[in-house]
């Protein structure tokens, strides 16, 4: 960024549309991507524990 | 090297703690590095004497459509290993690449739409570069639809590998696609074989941003993987010492 400020970094020459819209897109495909692994992920824990899954190490120990 | 013993790093319950351990490393590299990559591609370089701002649509859209195609291997060799090896793990890992070698496919498709308008004035064309990268985007929902369909997941294993190691072909079909054909896409932007055509900024800001993609890539399938493994295994004993127990 040099000279002409923000509004000229957002106008890309022009070309903000199609610039912007590539990284925003990207921005929203990877945190949509995390937020939902996580979920899955968080999903996944708790039905083990729903299962009441039997625990293989005695009490003692933990 | 004997003291690493690879056979049981292959198991799913030894492999989930180094995988649990390993993703905040490759995030916080992804993340360093795709900050870098944005400041450079965004502030350091300058505008192109052709194309205009346009062309910074190429930090996203290299890294993209490198990682679609790169993932795309990557899943095929995981799949050759489990059907050889019959390894759960390896069928996992592939399992996990699939979701996030489809949102690169659809990334490098969506940015490339987005460059080809002013570039070209269209957004999309039945060009041998853009077909071939929808075909693949088409080949990982294939893999998944297929994985769904199938109740077993021994079977699912051993039948989404095989569509898997099919589509394979697809891949240096987009690759060399530039250059087999007069496409509308132009030629490669990086060559190992001849001195870059590009300023330097450009080319290290692009660089930075594939490195920050493919770290990316290692964190979210390495976290992905240990979902798929608590699905898959969750009647295995060793996964009750991981959750807390009910009271």
């Amino acid at each position: 960024m040099k000279e002409g400020g923000l509004s000229a970094f957002l106008a890309m020459g022009g070309y903000g549309f199609y610039v912007w819209t590539s990284y925003l897109v990207a921005a929203i495909a990877v945190a949509v991507e995390i937020i939902s692994v996580r979920a899955r992920k968080r999903a996944a824990m708790k039905s083990v524990r729903k299962s009441g899954h039997r625990v293989s190490v005695p009490d003692d120990i933990q | 090297m004997s003291s690493i013993a690879w056979f049981k790093l292959a198991s799913p319950a030894s492999f989930f703690p180094l995988a649990r351990r390993l993703v905040p490393w490759f995030g916080a590299a992804a993340a360093v590095l795709a900050t870098i990559g944005l400041w450079v591609g965004l502030l350091v370089a300058p505008t192109d004497a052709q194309q205009g701002d346009a062309y910074r649509i190429i930090f996203i859209h290299v890294p993209a459509a490198w990682m679609s195609m790169f993932i795309y291997l990557v899943m095929a060799f995981w799949c050759a290993v489990s059907l050889t090896f019959n390894t759960r793990l390896a069928a996992m890992l592939a399992q996990a690449l699939a979701p996030t070698g489809a949102m690169f496919t659809f990334l490098a498709l969506v940015t490339g739409a987005m460059w080809g308008r002013p570039a070209w004035g269209t957004y999309w064309a039945w060009d041998a570069r853009m077909t071939s990268e929808l075909i693949l985007l088409f080949l990982y929902f294939g893999y998944m639809a297929l994985r769904n369909a199938i109740d077993d997941p021994r079977r699912a294993d051993r039948a989404s590998a095989v569509l898997a190691l099919v589509g394979v072909v697809n891949v240096p079909i987009i690759y060399f696609s530039v250059k087999w054909w007069n496409t509308l896409h132009q030629g490669a932007s990086v060559s190992l074989t001849s001195a870059p055509t590009m300023a330097a900024p450009m080319l290290a800001g692009m660089l930075v941003m594939a490195f920050a993609a493919w770290f990316y890539a290692i964190a979210i399938v390495l976290l992905r993987v240990q979902a798929i493994i608590v699905e898959r295994e969750k009647n295995a004993n060793w996964i009750g010492d991981l959750v807390p127990r009910t009271r």
